[in-house]
């Protein structure tokens, strides 16, 4: 008789948790953090380790203060720092580190009940913040190191640094250019360049090889759901070509829109956030066409560069909505509109026999 | 039970804060605290317009047919709203154009109509008067945090404005140069809003928990300190008979 046990669901357990799959996440962003020092320097990674630090100790100090369990040994901290940082421009003075951090942990994560319960992906939110509060800084750029061009190893520790010097070489990204363009988009550059990275933009989206390894990674391990970043990546390539049909060079635009922003990198690591992404398949593909038509359309008609942080944090908004499309429960019949619609007529003509029925006896 | 005219005062300060208790008038509220001068400035037209209406829709209330009080409210807010537009313009003419279609807003202002229907239709002038003056009172101070808030982080300055030819408020050395612009635009109204209420409502529900454990704590006291009255009367009655028994035995 013993060799049953008798025991309550869940029967079937998984050795995954928050804290295996937040170190998937870091393990995915190495790749981004290597890119970033070999293009623009020590600078970035001194922002990153800032930001990181900044987030585990707001959360750490949070729930010290409000006497909470302590929640930062679930390495989501370190995640939500290590994504913050790598969508900053690698010139940004240290501050927008340590309040985009502090934000991101404190306002949209901790003060809406911790990991899990945040309306928005912190990062992208704090990234948003930090636009709106300082758009001079976060809209300078600077062009990678060039060691073919003079640039030495001593070069790798001053290049960032020294944006505010008057001969500090800045350089406007791709997507800036493409603003306000009518002709070749893209005069000068290649597609090799821009998925290598060798053009100005935010420290980790610049170089889409390291994130497709990244992205990669994390498919592999199953921790993100890759529909979204395919379908929103597809969409936004689709609605690019339909946006700029009209002009002469829709494949300049369309790869440069690819490639030249935060698209891939945002479509990675911060569209798939579990907390503020929807799961059921129609859900999905809805979030996903939606993302890159809002991404499009700011890109193309918005005043501000941030076609993939807007789209991503007003889809995490509506997410919520989104979320109502269940999937059928198993066993449940299929829906058949046609007759839940000759019910519903069927019921408003009972009604109305009942009213006119009413009205007689009352106008006796 | 009637409250106590502090009472019907400090109501609108503290415990039913217009803005941050109510949750009325929001509009005003995010639209003009991007500084705390205009803030300020508001926030006493407010008050002005709020003591006057409901005064007179006190005076008014045994007179007003109870079908139309709610036009007959709007007509009296109208015209004290008219006149405050009038004297501002005259007298203030910066801050007249810095709150903009939010003066003449005031006439919808929730917080000014519903202590008309709520207040002051059914008490007595005084009284409507004094919840006036701290409804009033109230929404100023709260309107004035708010811009001092969002203009300090937002624009690096304090109180600055201009009243007539006199200019006040102070720069703050460098720190325009690092201000977090945000804070002056309506995203960073709505975050400091949020903020705000949220961290007054959490010392709001402190304070009333502690209140609670204070009068439980007195019953306590008062429960205890009669059954030791108690124990001592017992004991005392038990002496008088003690002693009455001794009597009986010499």
């Amino acid at each position: 008789m013993s060799k049953y046990i008798v025991s309550s669901s869940p029967h079937i357990s998984s050795k995954s948790t928050t804290q295996k799959l937040m170190l998937d996440v870091i393990i995915a962003l190495v790749p981004t953090v290597i890119a970033s020092v070999v293009l623009y320097g020590f600078y970035p990674l001194f922002l990153l380790i800032l930001s990181v630090g900044t987030a585990v100790f707001s959360e750490w100090s949070f729930n010290t203060i409000t006497k909470r369990p302590n929640s930062t040994r679930d390495l989501s901290a370190i995640v939500t720092g290590m994504i913050f940082a790598l969508c900053l421009p690698p010139v940004v003075p240290f501050y927008v580190a340590i309040v985009g951090a502090a934000f991101a942990i404190i306002i949209v994560k901790m003060l809406f009940g911790g990991i899990g319960r945040n309306f928005a992906n912190p990062a992208v939110t704090a990234r948003i913040f930090v636009m709106l509060c300082w758009a001079g800084v976060m809209t300078k750029f600077v062009a990678p190191i060039d060691l073919s061009d003079g640039a030495n190893l001593f070069s790798y520790f001053t290049h960032a640094v020294n944006i505010n010097l008057p001969d500090a070489i800045t350089t406007a990204t791709p997507l800036a250019v493409i603003k306000g363009a009518t002709g070749n988009p893209v005069e000068g550059l290649s597609a090799l360049d821009m998925f290598l990275g060798r053009i100005g933009g935010s420290a980790g989206e610049v170089s889409t090889l390291a994130v497709l390894i990244g992205g990669l990674y994390l498919t592999i391990r199953r921790v993100i759901d890759v529909r979204i970043p395919l379908l929103y990546i597809g969409s936004t390539v689709v609605f690019t070509a339909i946006f700029y049909a009209n002009t002469d060079f829709v494949g300049e635009y369309v790869w440069s829109g690819l490639l030249g922003g935060g698209l891939v990198f945002g479509a990675f690591f911060m569209a798939t956030d579990y907390a503020t992404s929807p799961k059921s398949t129609v859900a999905v593909i809805i979030y996903g066409l939606l993302l890159g038509f809002i991404t499009v359309i700011i890109r193309k008609f918005g005043s501000y560069p941030e076609g993939v942080s807007f789209a991503i944090l007003i889809m995490n908004i509506v997410t919520p909505l989104l979320e109502k499309i269940k999937p059928r429960v198993f066993g449940q019949p299929k829906k058949d509109f046609v007759l839940i619609i000759k019910n519903k007529q069927a019921e408003r003509e009972a009604k109305k026999a009942l009213k006119a029925a009413e009205g007689g006896v009352a106008n006796e | 039970m009637k409250p106590s005219k502090s009472k019907i005062f400090t109501n609108g300060i503290i415990t039913s804060n217009p803005v941050f208790r109510l949750v009325l008038g929001t509009c005003p509220t995010l639209a003009v605290t991007t500084s705390a001068f205009n803030g300020l400035g508001m926030g006493l037209a407010a008050t002005l317009v709020l003591v006057c209406s409901n005064a007179l829709v006190s005076l008014l209330r045994k007179v007003i047919p109870d079908k139309v009080r709610i036009p007959c409210f709007v007509l009296i807010i109208a015209t004290f709203v008219t006149l405050v537009e009038m004297l501002l313009k005259r007298f203030v003419p910066a801050l007249y154009s810095a709150l903009g279609i939010y003066l003449p807003l005031i006439v919808v202002n929730c917080i000014i109509l519903a202590r008309a229907e709520a207040f002051a239709s059914t008490n007595t002038v005084g009284d409507s008067i004094l919840d006036g003056l701290g409804m009033g009172l109230g929404f100023t101070l709260s309107l004035m945090t708010m811009g001092f808030i969002r203009e300090f982080l937002g624009a690096g300055t304090i109180f600055v404005g201009s009243l007539g030819e006199i200019e006040f408020g102070a720069t703050l050395g460098a720190m325009p140069d690092y201000a977090m612009s945000v804070f002056v635009m309506p995203a960073g109204g709505f975050l400091v809003f949020g903020l705000m209420m949220a961290l007054i409502n959490w010392a709001m529900d402190k304070y009333e928990q502690k209140r609670k454990a204070k009068l439980e704590a007195e019953a306590l006291h008062i429960e205890e300190s009669k059954r030791y009255l108690d124990e001592i009367a017992e004991s005392e009655e038990v002496k008088v008979e003690n002693l009455e028994g001794q009597e009986v035995e010499a």
